[in-house]
Order: structure tokens, then sequence, then C-alpha cells
């Protein structure tokens, strides 16, 4: 027993032993994780520049990309650790709940000399006042996207496209909380920054309301659908919206009339970073207005670096969905960080919303119930069926000994 | 002592992945997310999960029935057939599961879509395009088709373990073949398909990719909810509450199940 406890005690040394060795392959090889959105850098398609690769030959750093698709699922995976991250780019509400929570480090600014081309408008803001822990990496709108063909043009300009029977199954909706109330709050005319118990219930009732008619909670999904014709209604970001109309031509785009959000996705360096000035490094590359420019030509997001439109294609540059006009933007609102109890109350109306029964065919609920005592019902007979041979049986064989 | 010296590799492996990730389990299930304090509040919680709970095992068990109606005949028929054969069509039952669970799951949904392959086809007939998937037929499809080779792999093991003899035996004293199929085979088979149908019956209860890829925003079964708790609304509590519910609904039906196998079992087949 002795011996075995010992074998025991080895083992788990050198299991330890084993999951303490770091993955690196060489020491003086600088790797960094970056964890960003799905389909939001430029990848290198299409002739546009690989801003990862672009980075490794311009510095010798390595990059180890992940994507992430909402910033809930950023958080969750900050939160319950075992991963370390050296880049991660949330949206605004995401960062200053992140900086409140203390799981950003503090950026050092001397390392990034190419913040002097960040536009003063994307400075000092709401979300990280103090300019401390983040560096904007886009901004953008939301709005709705639909298929031109199939899609009457009578029925554009309001979110309620959105709830339009017409369209039933062929509309798609966004899979996270934040974006989803806020379109529901937008058409009830509440703040998307509400903590109001009340409104936030009603927000969630407009929402499973809408359940009916959606095809299916998405998010970065939501390409491939809309280009191909499997949805012809769609809300998401205006940046996004540009890059399908490459490949699908006949989607159009409107931001509601009801008002809609503007946001800023910002680049942070999370608690726990390996590699502090390697992020920097980045950081700094990723605002160099020529990369920014070529990056953000592909994505269609908006670039908070106005010498960087420059380097676009006079198109996007110019595109008034990419840069609205002060009027237009003047419909819009962004989100604030809410407390830890709304966003908690929010998350789990969102979960209520998500597994509602959809009401189709009326009471499939309860059909459900009364097929699942009928099977019940059925196991049991059985199981006092089999009882009772077994013990005949085994009387049986009694007799026959 | 030797035996129990071979087998220690393995009782730490179950202490470390099996034994601790259950007791944290259930330490989370019973805590309260932000005190951590001693809490029946996420078991309470869960009755408003019922009916998807009861959607859940609903779904499991037709899938696990039609896979046994449509298993049953194939692990016959390979059982039946000569040695080369056999390997041949059990290595046919196994391939696809060489290829990704996922990637066979997303081959449905380019299948079944209303662009998808079978619907342009019957517009270029000039019909009406069906409405193949988001509804809970297409989640039952995907399930039998992910997990038909769970079913057929135990009751071909079985069938072909059955003594041809007491077959012989049968007709011999004047059993027709309907009757020796009943009296002989079916009895004789039952562990496999008691095993076919736990090995079935389990994955497809806790399953949620193939829910959100073929079912409706509506089919929203127990795994997808376990999934988005962790993974979006970061609730792992209520998380860790609802997979306790549904191990204590497995462990329920799996216990039924061997209720209905023999007591004095002939082959070692898994019935967990």
């Amino acid at each position: 027993m002795y011996k075995m406890k010992r074998i025991a005690v080895l083992v788990l040394a050198v299991v330890l032993a084993l999951g303490a060795v770091p993955i690196s392959a060489s020491a003086d090889e600088v790797t960094i994780n970056v964890y960003n959105w799905g389909q939001y850098i430029s990848d290198g398609t299409d002739g546009y520049i690989d801003v990862n690769a672009a980075f490794t030959e311009a510095t010798g750093i390595k990059v180890n990309y992940m994507t992430y698709d909402t910033n809930e699922s950023l958080y969750t995976k900050l939160k319950t650790g075992g991963s370390t991250y050296d880049i991660i780019i949330p949206s605004d509400y995401m960062v200053s709940r992140l900086i409140e929570e203390d799981m950003l480090e503090e950026i050092n600014f001397d390392n990034i000399p190419n913040y002097q081309y960040v536009d003063e408008a994307y400075k000092n803001t709401a979300y990280d006042p103090d300019n401390k822990y983040s560096v904007p990496y886009t901004w953008g709108t939301v709005g709705v996207i639909y298929n031109k063909n199939y899609v009457d043009e009578a029925d554009i300009g309001s979110w309620d496209l959105l709830w339009n029977e017409k369209y039933a199954d062929k509309i798609l909706m966004f899979d996270n909380p934040r974006d989803a109330f806020a379109i529901a709050e937008s058409m009830l005319g509440y703040s998307y920054n509400t903590e109001d118990t009340a409104e936030l219930e009603a927000a969630a009732e407009k929402l499973k309301e809408q359940k009916p008619v959606v095809q299916q909670y998405v998010m970065d999904q939501i390409f491939d659908k809309m280009i191909r014709g499997e949805a012809y209604v769609a809300p998401y970001y205006a940046g996004d919206y540009l890059w399908m109309l490459d490949e699908n031509p006949d989607l159009g785009f409107y931001f509601p009339e009801e008002g809609f959000n503007f946001f800023i996705d910002a680049i942070c360096i999370p608690k726990g970073c390996q590699n502090k000035e390697a992020a920097e490094a980045y950081i700094n590359f990723l605002c160099d207005p020529e990369v920014s420019g070529q990056n953000l030509d592909y994505l269609g997001y908006s670039t908070p670096i106005s010498e960087a439109r420059q380097y676009m294609d006079p198109t996007m540059a110019e595109s008034d969905i990419a840069y609205p006009s002060d009027e237009v933007l003047s419909n819009s609102e962004t989100f604030l960080a809410l407390s830890s109890e709304t966003t908690q109350l929010m998350d789990s109306l969102w979960l209520d919303v998500k597994t509602a029964a959809a009401d189709e065919g009326g009471n499939s609920g309860t059909l459900i119930m009364f097929a699942v005592v009928a099977v019940l019902i059925i196991i049991i007979g059985v199981l006092l069926a089999t009882k009772n041979s077994k013990k005949k049986r085994r009387a049986n064989r009694g007799k026959a000994n | 002592m030797r035996s129990k010296l071979l087998a220690a590799p393995y009782l730490l492996w179950m202490a470390l992945f099996a034994i601790i990730p259950l007791c944290v389990v259930l330490y989370f299930a019973f805590t309260d997310f932000y005190t951590g304090a001693f809490t029946l509040a996420n078991i309470i919680k869960l009755a408003d999960y019922l009916p998807i709970f009861a959607k859940s095992v609903w779904l499991a068990l037709i899938s696990s029935v039609i896979c046994l109606i449509i298993g049953y005949p194939v692990a016959y028929y390979i059982a039946g057939r000569s040695p080369l054969w056999q390997r041949l069509l059990y290595m046919l039952v196994m391939l696809p599961m060489c290829m990704s669970f996922l990637l066979r799951t997303m081959a449905w949904v380019a299948m079944l879509e209303d662009t998808g392959i079978i619907n342009s086809v019957v517009k270029a007939i000039g019909l009406q395009p069906l409405p193949l998937i988001r509804n809970d037929a297409a989640v039952i499809l995907g399930m039998v088709y992910n997990y038909l080779p769970y079913m057929i792999m135990p009751l071909y093991t079985v069938i072909m373990k059955i003594d041809r003899s007491l077959i012989e035996a049968a007709q011999d004293l004047g059993c027709n073949s309907s009757q020796v199929f009943r009296g002989v085979i079916l009895p004789l088979s039952l562990p496999g398909i008691i095993s076919g149908f736990t090995m079935v019956f389990v994955p497809a209860i806790s399953t949620f990719y193939i829910s959100q890829k073929l079912g409706s925003p509506g089919t929203t079964l127990i795994g997808d909810v376990i999934e988005s708790q962790f993974k979006t609304a970061y609730n792992p509590n209520l998380g860790a509450a609802l997979s306790l519910g549904l191990m204590v609904i497995v462990f329920i039906c799996v216990a039924i199940m061997n209720r209905f196998s023999t007591d004095d079992d002939e082959g070692g087949v898994v019935t967990l």
C-alpha cells in the first residue's frame, strides 16, 4: 500500500511538471496572443494587407490569433481564466466593465507613438475617461441589412421590419443581449442604458414577440446567410454590411428612424498579459495610419484615424454608411457600462427570451408534456411486467432444480 | 496487490478527471454566484426549465427509438454475412465517424437549408421549396444520423455472438422464422439493444450543437441552455445546477433501461 502511494505521488508530480512546461518553442522567439472578434482584421484575402503577417515581418514578433463572437463570451473567457491573452478588442461598454473589475493593464503610451494620429473625438471617451486602458481600433454603427430582391421598399425605414410577419423565418437577430435589447429599447423609446427593471422587462417581452418570425439568433453566421440569400433581413454592424455588399450587390442598408447604436471598439491589454511591450508594439502597429487605412478598407468599419482615410479606396473613405453625416449620427446613442445587477438581469431576461417556446402551432409545449407523461406510464408498466416475469422465471428455475 | 497496481493509473485518472470535477459541479450547484454561500436557489430555478428538460428527453427518446428501428436490421444483416463482408460493412458503418461531428452536422445544414442542395433541386423542377430545416424533425434527423453507429456497434457485437446451434435447435423443434426471431434471437440480443439505446440516448439528451444548427429558435434543448450559462450569461452556478439535473435524469433513464436486461447477462457489454 505504501509503495502504491509513492507511485501515485510520483505520477502526480510528473503530470504537474508536464503541465508547467511552457509551450513556446524557443526562448528568444516572442509570441503574442491576440484575441479579437471574428472577421475583424484584414487577413490578406483579395490582395488586401495581411496585418498579422506584416506585423511579424516588421517586428519579428509572432502573432497567435484567436477569435470570439460576442463581448459577453470574451468576458466569460477572461473571467474563467485558463488562457492568457496579450491583446483584446472589446467594445466600449465592455471596456468600462473590464476597467471597473480591474481586469485591464494600464497601457504605456510612450511605446505607442502612433497614438498621436488618433482623432481627438475618440480620446477621453466615456468608457475610458482618463485614457489609460484603451486605444480605439474602429468605430461604427448598427443598422438593418436587407435583401432588395425580396424586401419591399415600402417596409423599410424602421426597426419594425425585424418584426414583420411577411418575412417570417427569413429574419435574423443578434445573438447577444446588449445589441438585441438595444433594438427593442429603440422601438419602445427607452434609453439603451436604462437600469429600470420594468423597462428591461418590457423590452424582453418585445423580443419574445419577435421570436416566432426569427429564423435564428446569430453573430458571424450572418455573413454567410445574408450573402447566400438564406435570410433576407438582419440587424448588424454597418462595417460588415459594406463587406457583405462586395459579395452580394443586392443587399441594402438603412439607419432605423427610431435611433441606433454608435460604438467604439478599443484595443486593450488584459491583466495576466505575458508580453506587455510586444503587445504595445502591436497596438502601435495597428494605429499606423497606413496599416489602419488598409486594414479598415478591407473590413468596412470606420477608422478613428482621419489620416488613414487617404490610404483607403476613395469609395470606402467617402461612404456615407461608414462615415455618416453628423445629422445622421445625432440619432445614435452609445452603450455605457451597466451596473452588475442590471447586467445580470439583462442576461437572465435574454436567456428567457432565447429559451421561451416560440408559439408555433399553439400549445406544442403541453403536447410534449403529455407525451412525456405517456412514455413514463408505459415505462413503469413495462417495468412492472418484467419484474413479474423475472420472478416467475426464477420461481420456475427453482422448481426445475 | 499486483492487479491493484495495474489499475492505479486508471484510478488516478478517474480521480483527477471525473471525481474532482464532479465535486466542483456539486459545489457550484449549491452555492450562490456572488457570495459563495450555500443556497438551494439554483436547484429551485431548475423548475423554470422543466419544459426544456422534457423536450430534450422527448427528442432523445424518439431519436433512440428510430436508431433502434433502423440499426437493428442493419446489425442483423451484417452479422449474417461472411467474415470478409462483415468487416467491410462494419467499416462502412464506422466510416462517417472518422469525420468531425461538427462537419457532418454542417453538411446537413448545407443540404437542408432553404437555399441548400435539396431545395435548389426542388426549385429547379419548379416546385415550392420545402421547409426541411429549423424544425424538430430536422433535429431528430441530425441526432439519428450522428448517433446511429453507436446503436449498430453493440447490436452487431451481440448478434454475432449468438450461438447458431440455438437457432438450429429452435428450427428443429418446429419454430417458423418469426418464432425463432421472437423466441431466440431477440431475447439474446437484448443486452445489445440496451447498451445501444443507452449509447444513443445519453449523448442525444445532452446535445447542443445539432439543435442550434438544425433546429428553430424554439427548439432550445437543455444542452443549449447549459452552454449559454457558461458561454454568454456567465452564471456557472445555474449551469452547474442544470448539469446536475441532466445527470440525474440520465441516471434515472439508464437505471430504467437496465431493468430490462436479464440478471444473468451473457457477454460483457457496456451498460454504463
